[in-house]
């Protein structure tokens, strides 16, 4: 049994790996495009049996547990979504020959190397491993984002690249000092660096090194969650890259670099004597959601209006936990879960309607519940959603993370409700405009792939109906676990 | 500990910073590039002087690698790539030499000052050795935004890696997975830069990231 169970964290990095390995040595594309829905879908197989089987005991590289499985589930999950969305979405920009043949076989290599990566960062037992996981996810982003090589591409890709860089070296350095801190306390060699033995010791620690090395994790990988005042690159990354690929940097990438943070977090929570994560993680949090709440009101390209939506949600999870107690966690889980699943949907429709439309600018899009009712009305469902109105999932965990806030820090509920109302008047704003009145814009019928989006938004509307039992517990459990 | 190892680990640790700041007033990217490769060679010595004193074997892999990839084939690329696209004038700095030294010195005054007010149980050689790595991997950036050359900042960011290693060397003990990480990494993003030189020239026949800027998706 317990052989079995080594095999679902095996193979849920080896099917990427191996898939990433055939992809860039398949020509055709249309058989890439199929092996790359295969491959995903298989992996989120290996990650569903995780479930079930029983786990290995952490070693010094690998680990399972309650938390990380809710994490790799999601990414599986949307990384499977995505890769189908992507072969339609492929498929078009193959016809209007803004991709070529080899860039595709790139694309998908590229695209299973970054869910190996990913699931590679939300295994690892060891904050070395984890560091090289989410190095090697952003390296491929990057160059995918940089893939349509026009201007405005590659000085997005070059823009991610250099603050995605100096992010990940900020928290290299904060990784070498918490190796630092745990030396004396668990001797030298690779022991030290991993994550099991580090909590368990954690109270022994030096707290003042531990303070300044989370203060460097919360910033190098806060980059890479997208936290105001680091968050230049997304916007930029998201709207010039191709759709899929912002799908998952939205819904997934983000998710890994907070997993991340969540982690050290609860190494510094077990050091009585270090800071409180708690404050800094709060001030980023509310800091990114207001910011981000004004900037939605400037916004002309459409993929950009929610890559900036994105930095606002990202500043309400992290708000939720950096409050932590049961509830605020467990708002911010699930406010993380519903997040990505709409977010996705909304990329999902949003590049269809960018490849039907001919253009990505919000003022020549009009009236699409009309033109293409399919798209329009994701894209209503996905903004009323991400808008956080009910009864869908974003409203019960905004109404959740609220509410705990009122009862722990009233004070701190006044900025969050002032900016999540921001938010929201502005997302409304531009739905009227693009979902409703007079179309304008490409009239042509569309080979939409629905399934993705529509089943995203199911699954976000069923939450905010009802949550079952067993996943309410987990959840409760998990949240549990993060303090 | 021995005076004179602590003494040479010093040295080298503290050159490493001075050729940092000497990287902060060049402003031909030729002179650059090679006061690059002479902070790569120090830092080799640096790693092989770890390595030595700690008996710490598998240093003298990372020390090879500084040698041998940052110090000679990194700068004989970027030579090459500078020639071929005719780009050897000056640097345009974003911000002018004097106020690039005075705020240089101002972070190697935060890094020392941080550093060693939170490492005070700490051994004495790894936490000088760790305010050095801080004070060059912060250099490294203020290279990084004091300049719109796209092979300048490239150059910064290699210091700021550095700075890394060297600190992850000065960390007794510290597993290879992290030396041979780092050093792979640097591979990665050398050929990611190199791609995307490739392709930049490409497009505009230029490395001013300054002629990307003019091109902002909000403003069409």
């Amino acid at each position: 049994m317990t052989g079995f169970s080594f095999d679902a964290v095996a193979a849920i990095l080896f099917i990427p790996a191996g898939a990433a390995a055939i992809l860039a040595a398949m020509p055709n594309y249309r058989m890439t495009a199929t092996v790359n829905v295969v491959a995903s879908l298989l992996t989120l197989l290996a990650a569903l049996s995780l479930f079930v089987t029983e786990r290995p005991a952490p070693g010094q590289y690998l680990l399972v547990d309650d938390l990380n499985i809710v994490f790799i589930v999601l990414n599986t999950f949307v990384g499977f979504t995505t890769s189908v969305f992507s072969a339609s979405y492929i498929a078009h920009e193959l016809e209007t020959r803004r991709l070529t043949a080899p860039n595709l076989r790139f694309y998908h290599a590229m695209y299973q190397i970054m869910m190996f990566g990913m699931n590679l960062a939300f295994v690892s037992n060891n904050i070395g491993l984890m560091w090289v996981a989410v190095e090697l996810a952003t390296l491929t982003t990057v160059l995918m984002v940089g893939i349509y090589r026009t201007h405005e591409a590659l000085e997005a890709a070059w823009k991610y690249f250099i603050l995605g860089s100096v992010g990940i070296a900020l928290a290299l350095f904060g990784t070498i000092l918490v190796y630092m801190a745990a030396q004396p306390v668990v001797g030298e060699g690779t022991n030290a660096m991993v994550w099991s033995v580090l909590i368990e010791k954690a109270a022994h620690f030096d707290p003042a090194l531990l303070s300044v090395a989370f203060i460097f994790l919360l910033l190098g990988y806060g980059t890479k969650v997208g936290l105001a005042p680091l968050h230049a690159w997304l916007p930029d990354a998201h709207a010039e890259g191709p759709t899929p690929i912002s799908a998952v940097l939205s819904g997934l990438l983000l998710n890994v670099a907070l997993y991340a943070v969540l982690r050290f977090k609860l190494l510094l929570a077990a050091s009585p004597q270090a800071i409180g994560p708690g404050p800094l993680m709060v001030t980023m949090g509310l800091t990114s959601l207001i910011f981000a709440g004004f900037m939605l009101y400037r916004r002309r390209d459409i993929k950009r209006l929610f890559a900036y939506s994105s930095i606002e949600h990202m500043g309400i999870i992290v708000f939720a936990f950096g409050m932590g107690g049961p509830l605020a966690n467990f708002a911010g889980l699930l406010h993380m879960v519903m997040h990505s699943l709409t977010k996705s949907a909304i990329f999902f429709a949003v590049g269809h309607i960018a490849q039907v439309k001919g253009t990505q600018k919000i003022s020549e899009i009009r009236g699409l519940t009309e033109s293409h009712p399919g798209l329009g009305w994701a894209l209503v469902i996905g903004v009323v959603a991400i808008a956080g109105l009910p009864p869908l999932g974003i409203f019960m965990s905004e109404f959740l993370v609220v509410s705990s806030t009122f009862a722990r820090h009233p004070w701190l509920a006044i900025p969050l409700v002032f900016g999540l109302l921001i938010a929201f008047g502005a997302l409304l704003l531009r739905l009227t405009g693009l979902a409703f009145g007079e179309p304008r814009g490409g009239m042509a019928p569309v080979e939409a792939s629905y399934v993705p989006m529509y089943s995203h938004l199911a699954l976000v509307f069923a939450a905010g109906i009802y949550l079952p039992a067993p996943l309410v517990a987990w959840f409760q459990h998990v949240a549990g676990i993060l303090g | 500990m021995n005076g004179l190892t602590f003494d040479i680990a010093h040295l080298l640790a503290g050159s490493l910073v001075l050729i940092s700041f000497m990287m902060l007033y060049q402003d031909r990217l030729f002179a650059l590039i090679n006061v690059f490769a002479l902070h790569a060679v120090v830092l080799a010595l640096s790693v092989a002087w770890q390595a030595y004193i700690q008996d710490a074997h598998h240093l003298y892999i990372t020390a090879a690698i500084a040698l041998v990839f940052k110090a000679i084939v990194i700068p004989v690329g970027l030579h090459r790539i500078i020639q071929r696209l005719g780009i050897h004038r000056d640097i345009e700095t974003a911000v002018g030499i004097g106020p690039t030294m005075l705020a240089g010195i101002g972070l190697v005054t935060l890094s020392m000052v941080l550093m060693l007010r939170v490492t005070p149980e700490a051994d004495p050689l790894a936490r000088e050795d760790l305010a050095f790595a801080l004070s060059i991997i912060l250099l490294g950036l203020l290279v990084m935004v004091t300049r719109r050359n796209a092979v300048s900042q490239v150059v910064g960011f290699m210091s700021l890696e550095n700075g890394l290693v060297l600190a992850a060397t000065g960390a007794k003990g510290m597993p290879l997975v992290v030396e041979i990480s780092v050093a792979f990494s640097i591979l990665i993003a050398f050929i990611v830069i190199g791609v995307f030189l490739f392709r930049i020239r490409e497009r505009f026949d230029s490395v001013d990231i300054g002629a990307l800027d003019d091109y902002r998706g909000e403003r069409r």
